[in-house]
């Protein structure tokens, strides 16, 4: 029997939009594109151009310092674009599928840490994993004391993780990575989960969002400690891992959910990493003009448009309101049961705080110093002080960060209290950049 | 609204940088986020966002404090019958005469601080904030009521500026800023601000025979030996009467019932700790049992029971409303109980066996808002030593 550990800070944000559990395919999207930021870290450099013609698993960018780390066209076709912002920065390279193979099969099998090393590196999968600290693609050369699986999502309308076809690969995928550690692989899964595993030692999750983020995990189990490097990754891509370390098959085949209040009817559509949005979403929405499309989820999510593409993790498609024409008038004085606090000092308690929501993307405020106490501390369930972290990051003191806990984080932990805060401060945007001073600075 | 939204947007440009009323911007950005909550989106980081904002959790500290407020209108017209034997006694005949003696100090309050925190936010460029929306009813409400306006303005203008702007305004100052300025009343004009005038509004009437207007810890510092607590008219107090806060005090802050109403409204949204409050009223328990128990009459206050020291006075006031006060408390949960446990403990040791103060709930506060930084750090720190202890157990 695995060991429950149960989660008792968090919250789940009854976000309306559930999805059900009914899967489409999508046959009609044929522009896909792989956007470098989804995986920070590396400096990226395109070894395309536009009119290259790549086959499904075949090299679009490598990372600048090793040369080693690659990320992989998804499809079969004809490289369209590689679009560039400021400075020459690589926003996303897009390809148009031609042909219809996107298992990219006959890969080389792999046995041994080193080949599977190797596999991983060259099949894309090794830059969908990250390391702490930092919260960045894995340094190849760096041995990972542990290596953390988490097998849920927890945040607002996420899907479920895994479909049949990934559990049935999860296990080989859980024995390659136990071959990359001295360390052990852990497996994060949900509460009364039939998941089991030989390879990885098993740790069930009971309670609200984050219990499912592998930081929360990672903090329950063995906490990260100054000089220690771990590997977490989502059950997913290890899944993918085993298959193609087993049957020398790399699968781009991903489920996402429509889920969120504009969506006419959240389900499942099966499709491939990177799919443009246009046509996943065409026909799905209840309104087409002041509306916020996430490429993720609420908390964690990138904002793109109906023009952009499926961004990594490649789970989640979430559609709310803007808002930016909402003007309401005195809404710090409203009674309306409609609007959502975790404080009860809105009447919408007495609704059910329980019941969905329409959230809709307004701050809901103005943004202030740090007014109250405790209010991150509620939804935040790590053994560190989150208040005093973020003020040594603003401050730029590493002795301070370094004391305080920051090789134990990453943005996304920061997400609930960053939606719960009433001062409205970008924590996540905090933390991000505090992690990438550190690095510079430690480099 | 949507004409009101256009009026005021068509003037908005003159405001803003380069407009002919530009000195003015924070005032008429002040004004205009309290019309309309602002349509800003979220541009990083989570897409949606709790409710919740500061004018809404000052507005709802503000809602806390009026069943105080508007009790102790109605107490000070209910003094000022009882102290020149006017016999009508009806709710709306005392309670507009306590509301036009106590409406000049609330809009001195407001007046100065606001306009203190306008000018300030033009200056560095800032949005106003909201913390002067609580302290500027605090104030008045935590003062006696005949304090001259000239005073609170003072008072209020030196507290603002040097509590809470050097510092960095709202969510930077160390030390309460209502209590701030009733400390620099209490400490630039002792004398007009004790004795048996200055609790009671007597108007223009004179007292009737056997008035006292001392508050009741004020007569028993001034007592020698054990006395009896005393109402204006020269009758005892019963438990009762203190409980709804029938006896001459800072008029805001005498009926602990009121106040328990309030902490009802601050609990329920979940805007005051409660572990301040909590471990506030057991360190004032048992130092006033271990008060009691030791009664001496060199220190005649220590001969109240613990149950009468919590109703009398400012304590329960400054517990609920001035140890709460997140910006200037332990912000660790920790640090909170221990915070709240000190307040509360020093608090009735100074109204004990200080005679030259009557009431040490101010005190108390203050003392521990420049201790609340260094209790943080052990706490803080408590936290560190155990991360470096893992890797050195590891190792």
């Amino acid at each position: 029997m695995a060991e429950i550990i149960r989660i008792k800070k968090g919250l789940d944000i009854p976000l309306s939009g559930k999805p059900s559990s009914e899967v489409k395919a999508d046959n009609k999207t044929t522009l896909f594109a792989i956007c470098p930021d989804d995986f920070p870290g590396p400096v990226w450099k395109a070894v395309v151009k536009p009119g290259d013609s790549v086959a499904a698993g075949d090299p679009l960018l490598k990372d600048k310092a090793y040369g080693k780390i690659l990320l992989v066209s998804p499809v079969s076709g004809t490289v369209t674009e590689v679009k560039r912002g400021e400075r020459r920065h690589i926003d996303y390279i897009s390809i148009i599928k031609q042909q219809d193979d996107s298992n990219a099969e006959n890969r080389p099998k792999a046995s041994s840490p080193e080949q599977i090393r190797q596999a991983m590196l060259e099949s894309g999968l090794w830059a969908m994993m990250r390391q702490r600290p930092y919260d960045i693609v894995p340094d190849p050369e760096v041995a990972p004391r542990d290596i953390f699986v988490t097998s849920f999502d927890s945040a607002p309308l996420a899907p479920e993780m895994l479909d049949a076809e990934n559990t049935k690969w999860l296990e080989k995928g859980l024995r390659a990575l136990a071959k990359l550690t001295t360390g052990k692989v852990f497996l994060g899964v949900k509460a009364g989960s039939s998941i089991s595993s030989q390879a990885a030692t098993v740790y069930e999750f009971e309670g609200p969002h984050p219990a499912g983020n592998v930081g929360t995990q990672i903090a329950a189990i063995k906490p990260v400690n100054k000089g220690e490097t771990v590997w977490t990754l989502d059950a997913v891509t290890a899944a993918k891992i085993g298959k193609l370390c087993e049957e020398g098959k790399l699968d781009f085949s991903v489920s996402v959910a429509l889920t969120g209040p504009l969506v006419k009817n959240p389900h499942i559509v099966s499709t491939f990493a990177g799919a443009a949005l246009s046509g996943l979403l065409d026909g799905q929405l209840k309104s087409d003009s002041d509306i916020r499309i996430i490429s993720g989820n609420v908390l964690t999510g990138i904002k793109t448009s109906k023009d952009g593409f499926l961004h990594y993790p490649y789970r989640q498609i979430t559609v709310i309101q803007e808002g930016n024409h909402a003007d309401e008038f005195m809404g710090w004085a409203s009674v309306s049961p409609m609007k959502y606090s975790v404080k009860r000092s809105f009447p919408a308690f007495l609704r059910g705080l329980s019941k969905p929501f329409d959230f809709d993307a307004r701050i809901k405020g103005g943004h202030r110093a740090m007014i109250l106490s405790g209010e991150y501390d509620k939804v935040f369930p790590f053994d560190i002080y989150p208040e005093y972290l973020l003020k040594a990051i603003i401050a730029g003191d590493i002795d301070r960060m370094e004391k305080l806990g920051i090789y134990e984080v990453a943005p996304e932990d920061f997400a609930l209290p960053e939606f719960v805060d009433t001062s409205k401060i970008e924590l996540q945007k905090i933390v991000r950049e505090g992690l990438d001073n550190l690095r510079k600075e430690l480099s | 609204m949507k004409g009101l939204k256009k009026k005021i947007d068509s003037v908005k440009p003159q405001f803003e940088k380069g407009g002919k009323f530009e000195k003015l911007h924070s005032v008429f950005d002040g004004f205009y986020t309290f019309l309309f909550t602002p349509n800003e989106t979220s541009g990083s980081g989570v897409h949606i966002h709790d409710s919740n904002d500061s004018k809404r959790t000052m507005i709802m500290v503000v809602i806390a404090l009026l069943p105080c407020c508007l009790f102790g209108m109605w107490n000070v017209g209910l003094q000022h019958a009882l102290a020149i034997g006017d016999t009508d006694h009806s709710l709306l005949h005392l309670f507009f005469y306590g509301f036009w003696a106590v409406l000049p100090q609330i809009l001195t309050a407001y007046i100065v601080g606001l306009g203190i925190e306008f000018v300030v936010a033009q200056i560095r460029g800032h949005e106003i904030q909201e913390g002067f929306l609580v302290s500027g009813i605090l104030i008045p409400m935590i003062c006696p009521v005949e304090t001259p306006c000239w005073m609170l303005a003072v008072a209020v203008a030196f507290a603002v500026i040097f509590a809470k702007e050097v510092f960095g305004g709202t969510g930077y100052n160390f030390l309460n800023v209502a209590l701030v300025t009733r400390a620099f009343l209490f400490f630039a004009y002792p004398s007009q601000m004790s004795g048996d005038h200055v609790f009671v509004s007597l108007g223009e009437s004179a007292a009737v025979d056997g008035f006292s207007g001392a508050t009741p810890l004020g007569q028993l510092a001034s007592s020698a030996g054990q006395a009896e607590v005393l109402g204006v008219t020269g009758s005892p107090l019963s438990l009762a009467d203190m409980f709804l806060g029938l006896y001459p005090g800072s008029w805001g802050e005498t009926s602990t019932l009121c106040i328990l109403i309030g902490l009802a409204i601050l609990l329920a949204t979940g805007i005051a700790s409660w572990r301040i409050i909590v471990s506030g009223v057991v360190g004032a328990l048992l130092m006033s049992v271990l008060a009691n128990n030791f009664a001496t009459p060199l220190y005649p206050v220590t001969y109240l029971s613990p149950v009468e020291q919590l109703c009398l006075g400012g304590f329960a006031f400054a517990i609920v409303f001035m140890a709460t006060d997140p910006v200037t408390a332990c912000r660790t949960n920790i640090g909170k109980y221990i915070y709240g446990f000190l307040i509360g403990a020093i608090a009735i040791i100074i109204r004990c066996y200080n005679t030259g103060y009557p009431e040490g709930a101010m005190l108390a506060v203050l003392l521990m808002n420049c201790f609340a930084p260094l209790i943080d750090y052990c706490v803080v720190n408590a936290n560190i030593n155990r991360r470096l202890k893992r890797t050195i157990v590891k190792n």
